[in-house]
């Protein structure tokens, strides 16, 4: 494989008018479901994943609402069963369906190339396949949904997925069938990272966002596999009756755990690591300041990616796992807080001195700094062995992820989302909705899931349908919480569909950013770049400056060249 | 003040001997963690407020990265966290580990309760335990997994089809005094691994007794013949005791059972080698032949069959809980 040429990527019936973009350079269904273009691929995914977002928001907010009351407040329309397959479909739509593919696939998709300063990405057909098989993986967890659902947790534990009368094989055949999907996506970025930076972009040169990506992508191949072997052999072990997890036959129930766990704990960082390489971008951008401690943010997310693959069995300190895996799995789980703390600092130092643009991004990354720092100061409670016996399972850990996962990276992904909103649909969004609704998803997230620490640290356990009495107040505010944020989410995404309809027109960089993306026109013309991009330092904003006609930056061109700020 | 508010908020009162010992880290983290969270959004506010976008105002030099305040920020948390660790760990240790002479109770999970055995063949399904006194769980499952959690006493292992695995816990307070449950304020024990269906509906109580309530309390459980029928009560016994082992009640005579089968046999007349004679004599399944094969087994050995079964002294089995079972072999068809 070498690099790619414009010609190979031609869609039939492509448009060579200079004034058309990629979104209108050709139209009808079939352009945009067999396009090669990275650009529209991101734009499809964008559509997906908010369509799972919302299928798994909807059963998010019937199971709060459920909760409202200790023995459930639908009576028998949500009975216990029902309540079973809610919390599985939820976690599992929002794991498997949305936050595995959100950044990279959708925003990955999108940006990467462009600032690479490419025209696609290394494999335009294997990206193109990502995406269907992505629609194959969803269908079969619709199918799921609809018939029997599904009551195993998004853990597939054994012995249970073995014997429950539910569809634990659609699933896992969706969740087979997208793990393909995303280990074409890494691949397919780290052969574009690795071939096709241009001259000039060496690796320390590269905006950290990649770095992220690369790491993401990293896990992504290495880690996906696991678990489609673990998948198989639940499906062998369901239809064949292999008897290698089944304690009845002689098998190891834990022996699953150890699978499962040894892909999605690695799979929390496909989750969180885009989205701090999002953070750095808008931290840097909307500080107008060079990002702090660049070298190590970078290094750090190889390190991440790395040393995530070795703490899987903290999600087993109660499983009967010998006291010594306990104290060694432990350990090395501190390990891989450091880096992510000294990530936290760097986003906070690289304000200092700055000149802050408050815009929407920029809120969504303060609430990132703000949420994702309870996130992971609450994972040392758990991560340290006395303490986890007690908060295990219960909704402390629930709270926990939540602040990761959501507080984290949907929060990161909002703020990347209307970041390069004007970059992909060539539109300017409203900012004062924009920040209000932020606003509404800071308070609602903070409403719903600050509770949970406190019931779950005094014993509610997680996955209940029912409960006792005297964790009802918890319950209730957590509810009146998730439906706030409810509201909050559904105005943010309207906002930003809003201004397809009456939003001003987008200038090429609106916010002063220095990466290659913004050096395109908004939205981007089918071949991305008319002539190929200077490459300069990507967090260097001296020579941009604001031209008002147009709204946005501009270089300008009696700037002295300064020296890119120094990077060992 | 502030650490009267964590106890309050965050926890079920501490009611076991390592409860204090782990919210006394779980206080310490929380601290550390309150500490460096206003540490990381105190400068957060802070550099948003004073250097936010407004005419005049903009950006001004500043090292892009500065190894010496980098090398200390990576430092000091490491050291914290190790400090964490350590404690973390060595009070794990203590918690795995039951100590030497713990009283020992069976806790068997399967969907969706729990059923607990305690030394003297008690059976309840609600817990009863004695207070200040070191009790050992042994956790097995019957189908799923399970989890054995008691916020009160802060411990919790999974319950594994196929393998045992244990936690211990030495109560601190009871509960209330007497052996009656309605003096009682229980503790809740709950179900923390998914287990189906009823998942969240496996809930037991745990009661706390004085050691001498305690003694009345299992010793009453234990005696089944007062609260059952002496033909419900010969059938427990039957079981618990272990002559299913060896009996068939299906008329199964192979030799897959070491004794003959029991079923049907009440009033019957069998052939039977009195010990250390070689003619068999013909004897009628009668009260006092059961009561001396019990006691004596291997006075006479019913003719196809080896001597071999365990002598029921009255150590193992009352006279009382005899007749029970004597009841229960009458009803047997
Ligand atoms: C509107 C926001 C959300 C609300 C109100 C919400 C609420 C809940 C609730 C009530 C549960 C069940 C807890 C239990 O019974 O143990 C749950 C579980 C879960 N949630 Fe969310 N959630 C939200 C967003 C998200 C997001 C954005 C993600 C990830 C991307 C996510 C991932 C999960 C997972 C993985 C589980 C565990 C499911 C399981 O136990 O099998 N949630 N959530
Ligand atoms: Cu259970």
């Amino acid at each position: 494989m070498s690099t790619i040429t414009p010609e190979t990527q031609i869609d039939s019936g492509h448009n060579d008018d200079p004034s058309s973009n990629y979104l209108t350079s050709s139209s009808g269904f079939m352009s945009w479901a067999f396009t090669l273009d990275h650009k529209r691929i991101g734009v499809m995914y964008l559509v997906g994943i908010f369509g799972s977002f919302f299928l798994g928001g909807v059963l998010a907010l019937l199971l709060r609402l459920h909760l409202l009351v200790p023995n459930g407040l639908f009576g028998d329309w949500v009975s216990l069963d029902r309540y079973n397959q809610l919390f599985t479909l939820h976690g599992a739509v929002m794991t498997f369906l949305f936050i595995i593919p959100s950044i990279p696939a959708a925003l990955g998709n999108f940006v990467l190339p462009l600032m690479v300063g490419a025209k696609d990405v290394a494999f335009p057909r294997m990206n193109l396949a990502s995406f269907h098989l992505w629609v194959f993986g969803a269908i079969f967890f619709l199918i799921a949904l609809v018939t029997t659902g599904l009551d195993t947790g998004w853990t597939f534990y054994t012995p249970y997925s073995i014997e429950t009368q539910t569809n634990v094989i659609a699933a896992t055949i969706g969740a087979f069938i997208l793990g393909f999907s995303s280990i074409f996506t890494g691949l397919n970025f780290i052969v574009t990272v690795n071939t096709m930076r241009p001259p000039g972009m060496t690796w320390f040169k590269m905006p950290l966002f990649m770095w992220a990506i690369y790491a993401t992508a990293i896990i992504q191949i290495l880690a996906t596999p696991i678990l489609g072997i673990t998948l198989l052999l639940l499906m062998g072990e369901r239809i064949l009756g292999i008897g290698i997890f089944d304690p009845s036959m002689g098998g190891d129930p834990v022996l699953f755990q150890h699978f499962f766990w040894f892909y999605s704990h690695p799979a929390v960082y496909i989750m969180i690591l885009p989205a701090m390489g999002i953070m750095s971008e808008l931290m840097s951008v909307y500080s107008r300041k060079p990002i702090f401690g660049y070298t190590f943010i970078a290094y750090s997310s190889i390190a991440i990616a790395l040393l995530g693959f070795l703490v899987w069995g903290h999600h087993m300190f109660v499983s009967g796992q010998s006291p010594m895996a306990a104290v060694i799995f432990s350990g090395l789980t501190f390990s891989v807080s450091i880096p992510s703390a000294i990530k936290v600092f760097n986003w906070t130092a690289t304000m200092y001195k700055g000149n802050i643009n408050l815009a929407t991004p920029m809120c969504y990354a303060l609430s990132f700094i703000f949420l994702f720092t309870i996130g992971g100061l609450t994972g040392l409670f758990l991560g340290a062995l006395a303490t986890d016996i007690h908060l295990h399972d219960t909704y402390f850990v629930v709270a926990h992820f939540h602040y990761v996962m959501m507080g984290g990276t949907v929060i990161a992904f909002v703020g990347g989302l209307y970041h390069w909103w004007p970059k992909i649909f060539g539109v300017m969004y409203n900012e004062f909705f924009g920040r209000l609704f932020c606003a509404v998803v800071f308070f609602g997230f903070n409403l719903t899931f600050l509770p949970q620490f406190v019931m779950g640290s005094r014993g509610m356990p997680r996955r209940y349908a029912t409960y006792v009495d005297e964790y009802q107040i918890y319950h209730v505010l957590s509810t009146i919480g998730a439906l706030t944020l409810g509201i909050g989410m559904v105005g943010a995404i309207a906002v930003l569909v809003i201004s397809l309809f009456n939003g001003r027109k987008a200038p090429a960089n609106p916010w002063g950013a220095a990466t290659l993306e913004w050096t395109c026109t908004s939205p981007p013309p089918y071949y991305n770049f008319a002539h190929a991009p200077h490459v300069g330092s990507p967090y260097d904003y001296s020579d941009l400056k604001y031209d008002a006609r147009i709204g946005g930056y501009v270089k300008d061109p009696n700037a002295s060249k300064t020296t890119p700020p120094d990077q060992h | 003040m502030y650490s009267i508010l964590a106890d309050t908020m965050f926890f079920p009162p501490e009611r076991s001997s390592v409860a204090g010992t782990v919210d006394g880290l779980f206080d310490f983290i929380y601290y550390l963690s309150l500490f460096f969270f206003v540490l990381v959004v105190g400068f957060m506010i802070y550099f948003v407020l004073k250097y936010y976008q407004r005419p005049g105002h903009t950006e001004t030099p500043s090292p892009s990265h500065n190894e010496a305040l980098e090398i200390t920020w990576s430092i000091i948390p490491s050291i914290l966290v190790g400090v964490i660790f350590f404690f973390g760990f060595t009070e794990y240790l203590n918690m795995r580990e039951a100590p030497e002479n713990s009283y020992e109770i069976q806790v068997i999970a399967n969907k969706w309760n729990w059923l607990f055995r305690y030394p003297n063949g008690a059976e309840s399904s609600d817990l009863h335990i004695p207070v200040d006194r070191d009790v050992k769980f042994l956790l097995q499952s019957q189908d799923v997994l399970h989890s054995f959690y008691i916020p009160a006493f802060r411990i919790k292992m999974d319950c594994v089809p196929g393998r045992y695995t244990w936690t211990w816990a030495r109560a601190t307070d009871t509960t209330g005094s007497g052996i009656d449950d309605s003096s009682h304020d229980p503790f809740h024990l709950f179900c923390a691994e998914y287990c189906g269906q009823k998942h969240s509906q496996m809930r037991a109580l745990v009661y706390v007794h004085e050691t001498a309530d305690f003694e009345l309390w299992v010793e009453k459980a234990a005696n089944i013949l007062e609260n059952n029928t002496p033909e419900e009560a010969g059938e427990i016994l039957f079981k618990r005791k272990g002559c299913a082992q060896c009996h068939s009640l299906d008329g199964d005579n192979s030799a897959k059972y070491a004794g003959p089968p029991l079923n049907g046999q009440w009033g019957t007349d069998r052939q039977v080698l009195p010990r250390g004679s070689s003619s068999p004599i013909t004897v009628k399944m009668d009260e006092n032949y059961v009561r001396q094969s019990i006691r004596q087994p291997n006075a006479e050995i019913v003719v196809g069959r080896k001597p071999g079964m365990t002598v029921f002294t009255p150590q193992l089995l009352k006279d009382e809980e005899i007749t029970a079972i004597i009841a229960y072999l009458k009803t047997l068809k």
